[in-house]
């Protein structure tokens, strides 16, 4: 199974990630806001995951590390 | 097994971009590409002006900050006096294709042995959404607000086919990264314009087609989906000019 670890307080809430992955495993948190004021990515069917790290090729901000 | 991670030749910094902004996958590429050529010591990276401006808090290789549209300038002396080290310029459309046009088509000519990265994002970004000599045909802007007049303003200027009329340039190539399979070429494009300067081939331009949603008035995805619809139709990829493909293909 793969592992994702988020930087969560740096996370821009820009969604790109979420629209990349082809496992719909991410989603943008409905209830936390970070210290920028974003909503940020969260697993939401962390089980699901691949490992392919599509979403953090689309990262702008290096948010995801993906491991395997 | 770690198989994805941020590349060791970024800092730690948070970069000030907009949500969604390219700006930061394009960085990303950039130091990835320095991390595997194994340059980290040796790079040395010229800032622009523009929303790049604090590229030198981002990369982790020393950095010089130039006048607006200088870069190529700049670049041309480091690399001059400092052969060995390997010199890349980050530069916008505003500060690459219009106050900076002379450098660039000069550093060209001489075929500077520089790498140079083109960020096109048809507009001004920094400033607040004005036209740039990038914007197309018919594009809403601050300062044309019911579309660019091409009758008024003229057509956009394209850097890589202008840049290849010239016999200096050693490589030219536009790519974009508005999804995973252009990003991946459009790092292979950029390893390309590094190793060559590496090889001593000289100047080598990557134009990349790139996002601003904030100025585009876009949502960071509806802006990716701009690039496909009405920036490649403009602004074609590919290659423009490779001079050491041309010549293997001949021999
Ligand atoms: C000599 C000079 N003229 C004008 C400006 C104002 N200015 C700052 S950034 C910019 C254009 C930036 O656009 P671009 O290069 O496309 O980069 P982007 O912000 O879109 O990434 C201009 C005109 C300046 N800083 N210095
Ligand atoms: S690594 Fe692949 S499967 Fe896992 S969250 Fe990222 S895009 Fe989805
Ligand atoms: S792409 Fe990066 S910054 Fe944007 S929501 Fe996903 S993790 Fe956050
Ligand atoms: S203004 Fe545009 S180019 Fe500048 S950081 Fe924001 S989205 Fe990116």
């Amino acid at each position: 199974m793969a592992k994702l670890t988020f930087k969560s307080d740096d996370c821009k809430g820009c969604g790109l990630c979420v629209d990349a992955c082809p496992k719909k495993v991410l989603a943008l948190s409905k209830d936390k806001i970070n210290k920028k004021g974003h909503h940020p990515i969260e697993a939401v069917k962390p089980d699901d995951c691949i490992g392919c790290a599509f979403c953090a090729t689309m990262c702008p901000d290096c948010i995801i590390t993906v491991e395997r | 097994m770690v198989v994805f991670e941020k590349p060791k030749s970024l800092t730690d910094v948070s970069m000030h971009y907009c949500p969604g902004c390219t700006h930061g996958i394009i960085h990303r590429l950039v130091a990835e590409v320095i991390d595997e050529l194994g340059i980290e010591g040796k790079t040395i990276g010229i800032a622009p002006v523009g929303c790049s401006v604090l590229a030198y808090n981002y990369f982790r290789c020393d950095m010089i900050e130039a006048a607006h549209g200088r870069a190529p300038a700049v670049a041309t002396g480091v690399k001059r006096s400092l052969p060995e080290n390997i010199v890349f310029t980050y530069q916008g459309d505003g500060d690459l294709a219009s106050i900076g046009t002379a450098e660039t088509v000069h550093a060209a000519a001489r075929n500077e042995n520089i790498t140079i990265i083109f960020i096109n994002n048809a507009i001004y970004g920094m400033t607040g959404g004005q036209m740039a000599p990038t914007s197309l045909p018919g594009q809403v802007t601050q300062t044309s607000p019911y579309g660019r007049d091409v009758t008024q303003c003229g057509y956009p200027v394209k850097v890589c086919e202008m840049l290849s009329q010239l016999d200096g340039p050693e490589y030219l190539e536009r790519v974009t990264v508005n999804n995973v399979k252009n990003i991946r070429n459009a790092k292979r494009a950029i390893k390309k314009a590094f190793q060559n300067q590496v090889e001593g081939k000289g100047f080598s331009l990557v134009e990349v087609l790139s996002s601003c949603p904030t100025n585009w008035g876009m949502t960071p995805q509806k802006a990716l989906e701009w690039i496909d619809e009405k920036m490649i139709p403009y602004y074609p990829l590919g290659v423009y000019k490779d001079r050491s493909a041309n010549k293997e293909a001949k021999a």
